[in-house]
């Protein structure tokens, strides 16, 4: 079976502004980031549509000690995003200093945009990663 | 299913970098193991180790082989177990479950790693290779992040406010440090205060440094055998009764199940019920404390306190020797160490001698029945149930 949506057009595709997902034919849920199967049900019988950049934090860190290779990053926040439409992403929150980060961000509306994380050693190439700013 | 028992454990001492190779460590305590049975390497049917960075920490993959060979264990089938901070966890079930399937007779199991060889930096990189590396990784994701995200969402999920739950958090890293010191394998023999916690230099927001284990070198290993085997070798057998040992995937996936990780409740629910038990059966548990507030969340989804509550448990002693469910008497991660493909092997050998009566000024009286509980990343979980067999 084909995956329908792999981590490269994914990757593409929010590096020209577009956040895709799937949507499950059997369900109606969408999941993303992809993957071979619906998260909800387990359907595989899926499409690809593009998802709406918009949701809400629900959580946060703010990180002082990178791995190996990213010490130029710190400090940074990662969030976790919960989608309008239901599903979860992983992402940094720009736009605010990250020592000010406090449990006020949970609940904060955000929209959804990207950045390239260059990879490493390990990685293989250029990446796009979510960022978020508050809308 | 044949009973299995545990006849033999080894444990070198969790350190701080060493200069030792992981097969001499691995092969040290495999070597005590091997002696506490009464056995010879050659008597050996298999070997399973955990071993997650081998790789990474000094250029050594496949070490299981050579491992074997080292102790003279002489072309016996080894296999490596890979589960992240779970991989001797999930090697000793294997083992369980091929020694109960009357395939083999003797298991050698256990693990090895040299975390702290490897120094912070690439450290905390190869174990963030324990989250989803297209996805999350990206975000810059490392593994006290995972759990400090998760802190947040506990407080806010739970109602209970941070600087309230930082309190309770700091409360675990005490009881951990206060009990590491009776342990002679303990990395950290020092009791450390709330103030100690509280003050710590902030490595990822909420989690400051001693609410994070450290990072750690050295190896644990097991000899598990059928009950007939048992028998011609020692009056005082430890039985594995339950099993259990569940996935997931990345943590954004896990959604509204977050902060509890239900993998462990199904590993969980896997174990009690093969042990035909239940939590409030458990007399002791090592738990897996990567982080203080990995410990609350872990206590509450393996049934012994109400989710959101378990804070308060730790402030009241609950957890202590004497308490309603003594948690991590060895010191658990934060104060023993955590060599990560050694830490579920560990556990179980803490178990072992718990359940014997060999665990000195740290004994919990009376105990017989005891639990680990065994984190890899945020996708493997594996719970393991021992009774005394006498």
């Amino acid at each position: 079976m084909d995956y329908k949506l792999t981590f490269k057009d994914y990757s593409k595709a929010l590096t020209k502004g577009t956040l895709l997902g799937l949507k499950c034919k059997t369900c109606g849920n969408i999941t993303t980031p992809p993957k071979m199967s619906c998260q909800e049900c387990g359907g595989t019988d899926l499409e690809v549509v593009e998802v709406k950049k918009k949701g809400k934090i629900v959580t946060f860190t703010n990180v002082s000690v990178a791995p190996e290779g990213r010490q130029n990053e710190v400090p940074y926040i990662i969030a976790l995003v919960r989608l309008d439409e239901g599903p979860w992403i992983m992402g940094n929150l720009i736009d605010i200093d990250p020592a000010a980060a406090n449990m006020d961000l949970i609940g904060r509306d955000v929209s959804v945009g990207f950045k390239i994380f260059p990879g490493d050693k390990f990685s293989p190439g250029d990446q796009a990663r979510p960022v978020f700013s508050f809308s | 299913m044949r009973k299995v028992a545990i006849v033999g454990t080894g444990h070198t001492p969790f350190t701080f970098a060493t200069e030792k190779t992981s097969i001499e460590l691995f092969s040290e305590a495999a070597m005590d193991a091997i002696n506490e049975a009464g056995l010879k390497p050659k008597d050996m049917q298999a070997l399973y180790l955990g071993n997650c960075l081998g790789d990474f920490s000094e250029g050594q993959a496949m070490m299981q082989s050579y491992a074997a060979n080292d102790i003279g264990a002489f072309h016996i089938p080894a296999t490596r177990f890979e589960g992240a901070c779970a991989s001797s966890s999930l090697a000793v079930r294997d083992a369980f479950i091929w020694v109960a399937s009357g395939f083999y007779d003797v298991v050698l199991v256990g693990g090895v790693e040299r975390a702290a060889s490897m120094g912070t930096s690439l450290a905390t990189r190869t174990f963030a290779m324990f989250t989803d590396s297209h996805y999350e990784y990206p975000a810059g994701l490392t593994f006290p992040a995972m759990f400090a995200m998760l802190a947040h969402l506990y407080s806010h999920k739970y109602g209970v406010p941070l600087e309230r739950l930082k309190e309770q958090m700091a409360q675990v890293s005490v009881q951990s440090h206060a009990y590491g010191i009776s342990n002679p394998k303990a990395q950290f023999h020092k009791e450390i205060t709330k103030e100690d916690v509280l003050n710590g230099f902030m490595v990822t927001s909420p989690l400051q440094l001693l609410d994070c284990c450290p990072f750690s070198d050295g190896a644990a290993a097991l000899v598990l055998v059928s009950e007939e085997k048992a028998k011609e070798l020692t009056d005082k057998p430890v039985f594995i009764t339950g099993i259990g040992q569940a996935s997931s995937g990345r943590l954004s996936a896990q959604k509204d199940d977050l902060p509890r990780l239900r993998a462990r409740e199904e590993s969980a629910k896997q174990a009690y019920d093969l042990a035909g038990i239940k939590p409030s059966d458990v007399d002791l548990c090592e738990l897996h404390d990567c982080f203080s507030i990995a410990s609350l969340i872990a206590a509450e989804s393996l049934g012994f306190f109400e989710f959101g509550k378990a804070g308060e448990a730790w402030e009241k002693g609950e957890t202590k020797i004497g308490g309603k469910i003594p948690i991590n008497v060895s010191g658990g991660l934060k104060a023993k160490g955590h060599p990560i493909g050694a830490t579920g092997a560990s556990q179980v050998s803490e178990i072992y001698h718990q359940l014997r009566g060999e665990a000195g000024e740290r004994q919990v009286e009376g105990a017989k029945i005891g639990l680990t509980d065994t984190l890899g990343g945020d996708g493997v979980i594996c719970t393991l149930v021992m009774e005394k067999g006498w």
